[in-house]
């Protein structure tokens, strides 16, 4: 068992997964990143891989993939920092990315050094399912590594069903037809999709991720499904913060 | 060899649809839709009365006598700037908002770059009454401020983009987004034969009209329906791809897709990317692209804004990759070299994109009765600042 079912074997209710973009602020901060998280109780780290054209992200974090990359930031460099990490922190971790840097690092060997530095599952958001399932899946099993799909409010129940039968980890449930992005609260149309998900008894967990933020949004991501992701508002805290705060803000932002 | 797409939208290994889920049930819609819309008798009426009566086709197919006599061949240029708004642009766009209304979309957005393809697409939404936005780079809006204007007046909300480098590649990204955010009730009307699948192939279809009538006015011209050479330029590739549409399976004809070689090959500034791009993901499409080693798509350069884009129609990839298509590279002076040629012994002023496809006449050696097609993509009022600030090192009476 992977350390992400693991995670939601041990904590069923209220898991808070957080992302950041590897190489913002600066090029050396994603292991100072990911402990801080750990020590202040985030339960799953979501590694961003910087992309020169990021188009399912909002503005805070295209532009944190901007910093990274003329920052320096490789999927190379990237894997190096991560190297060694799994002595410091026991909490998940996944990667996640654009497909275009993937294939030029080479699915395989992609795959290969996400176990090697213990990553537990990848998320890719333009990996078409049918590509998934002909060249990522065998590899997924070969090197132990979940491969999470996003569904959305536009995707058929048929499709959602295909995607929990052949997906393992947990299923990225996006909040709205939008980008990432912060928002203040979900509207009743948005809690209708939550609940007429949640009726459909889906073997995996799910975490609601795009427009989380602060207690609102948290709180009714925890209560129509198994957690929260939070990205673009901890990438704006972390450009006004040390990483410490950022977290320490974070986490005070979402409990009031 | 079958060059067309087939039905996953791919040609060979190239195309495909590589999308965030968001857009994934409006693609697939649009994919079950394109074809069964586009072969109503209802649409087709509709579709082919606007060309003829409104853009005004079929462009005529010229035959250029003293550019034939300076190549030694029979040249034909297929005047597609002579089309409204100035051209070809705008056989897509008519297509695509026909399209859009029968699926029952109230609202279009489209990426622009140099503005040729904004306008077009501006033009067509004044003409249905449908609300367009048009994104465009910071970089482009300061650099084309006349089709910014032009866009404005047709009713059109012109959205600057300030990511990235604020270019083409830039704009399209941002209309991707917006069509993340907007799925519902917007139709994405790309300008060429870009994007994820069904867009390569359904833009190449509403462009095929170029090739159709190239077939029917050589049998007036030289009683066979097929030229031996046809020669456009690519950017993207639509005016090409609408150029080769109907000879692609045939292999009597040679096709020659030209690319902008900016400064140079080797200068690392340019914008042919079947010549330096890799195999990668760009807008939804697996096709070549000009990147970094580590993934990261790289700013093309072009003096010609219409030919700057770091990918390539995934049907061009595979013509390169397949040795169907020749593909050339013309570098900026040879393009000005071209258009000045044209408009000395043509008295033609052609667009910048178009003066690279006339730019590869130089580079082949043709027998004095081969039949060469060339297109004329657009017309070079859009281009005039830059033909008048090399006014004095090409402008040479021949």
């Amino acid at each position: 068992m992977n350390r992400i079912q693991s995670l939601f074997e041990s904590k069923p209710t209220g898991v808070l997964s957080v992302y950041f973009t590897a190489g913002f602020p600066h090029l050396d901060d994603t292991t100072v990143i990911i402990r801080e998280l750990e020590r202040q109780g985030v339960d799953m780290m979501e590694i961003g891989i910087p992309f020169s054209d990021p188009m399912a992200d909002g503005p805070v974090i295209q532009q944190s993939n901007g910093i990274a990359l003329s920052n320096g930031m490789t999927l190379k460099k990237l894997f190096g920092q991560l190297e060694g990490i799994r002595g410091e922190v026991s909490a998940p971790l996944v990667m996640m990315g654009y497909l275009n840097p993937v294939i030029q690092y080479g699915a395989e060997n992609f795959c290969r050094r996400c176990a090697e530095v213990g990553a537990d599952g990848v998320i890719i958001p333009d990996l078409p399912f049918s590509d998934y399932l002909r060249d990522y899946k065998p590899l997924a099993r070969r090197y132990g590594l979940s491969f999470i799909m996003l569904i959305t409010p536009e995707t058929s129940d048929e499709r959602i069903r295909l995607i929990d039968e052949h997906t393992e980890g947990f299923i990225y449930m996006v909040s709205s037809a939008s980008t990432t992005g912060a928002k203040d609260r979900f509207d009743e149309k948005t809690l209708d999709y939550f609940r007429r998900i949640n009726a459909m008894k889906l073997k995996h967990p799910r975490l609601i991720g795009f427009g989380v933020s602060g207690k609102e949004t948290c709180d009714a991501a925890q209560q129509h499904a198994d957690g929260a992701i939070i990205g673009s508002s901890f990438i704006r805290l972390l450009s006004q913060n040390s990483i410490g705060e950022a977290v320490a803000k974070l986490i005070t932002n979402i409990k009031n | 060899m079958n060059y067309h797409a087939d039905q996953n939208g791919y040609y060979g290994i190239f195309g495909g649809a590589y999308i965030p889920e968001i857009l994934h049930s409006n693609v697939e819609k649009l994919r079950d839709a394109y074809l069964r819309i586009m072969n109503e008798e209802g649409f087709k009426k509709e579709f082919h009365g606007l060309l003829r009566d409104y853009v005004g086709r079929p462009s005529p197919l010229y035959f250029a006598r003293r550019l034939s006599e300076k190549y030694g061949a029979r040249i034909y240029l297929k005047r597609e700037d002579l089309n409204h708004t100035g051209a070809h642009k705008i056989n897509n766009t008519i297509g695509q908002i026909l399209l859009a209304r029968r699926m029952g979309k109230l609202r279009i957005i489209a990426e622009t770059g140099a503005g040729q393809h904004g306008v077009a697409t501006a033009t067509v939404c004044a003409l249905m009454n449908m609300q367009c936005v048009v994104y465009m780079g910071e970089t482009d809006i300061a650099r084309q401020a006349l089709n910014v204007r032009k866009m404005e007046m047709l009713g059109a909300e012109v959205r600057p983009v300030a990511s990235g480098n604020k270019t083409l590649k830039d704009a399209t990204n941002e209309a991707i987004r917006d069509w993340c955010c907007n799925p519902s009730d917007t139709h994405y009307i790309i300008g060429s034969t870009v994007g994820p699948h069904p867009y390569p192939d359904m833009v190449a279809r509403f462009q095929s009209v170029i090739s159709e009538e190239i077939g029917q006015q050589l049998s007036e011209h030289e009683g066979r329906d097929h030229p031996d050479y046809l020669i456009a330029c690519v950017g993207g590739g639509s005016n090409a791809a609408g150029t080769f549409y109907r000879y692609l399976n045939d292999e009597r004809v040679k096709l020659i897709a030209v690319e902008a070689a900016g400064r140079g090959m080797e200068t690392g500034e340019s914008a042919a990317t079947i010549h330096l791009g890799r195999e990668g993901i760009i807008h939804g499409s697996r096709t070549l692209v000009m990147q970094t080693e580590d993934g990261q798509i790289v700013e093309p350069y072009s003096i010609s804004a219409g030919l700057d884009y770091p990918g390539i129609g995934p049907i061009h990839a595979n013509l390169s990759a397949a040795r169907r298509a020749e593909v050339l590279a013309a570098t900026d002076d040879e393009a000005l070299r071209a258009a000045f040629e044209l408009t000395a012994i043509e008295g033609i002023i052609p667009a910048l994109e178009s003066a690279h496809a006339l730019a590869a006449l130089a580079m082949k050696t043709f027998r004095p009765h081969d039949v060469v097609a060339l297109t004329v993509s657009g017309r070079g009022d859009k281009d005039m600042d830059t033909y008048l600030a090399h006014f004095d090192k090409f402008n040479r009476r021949p």
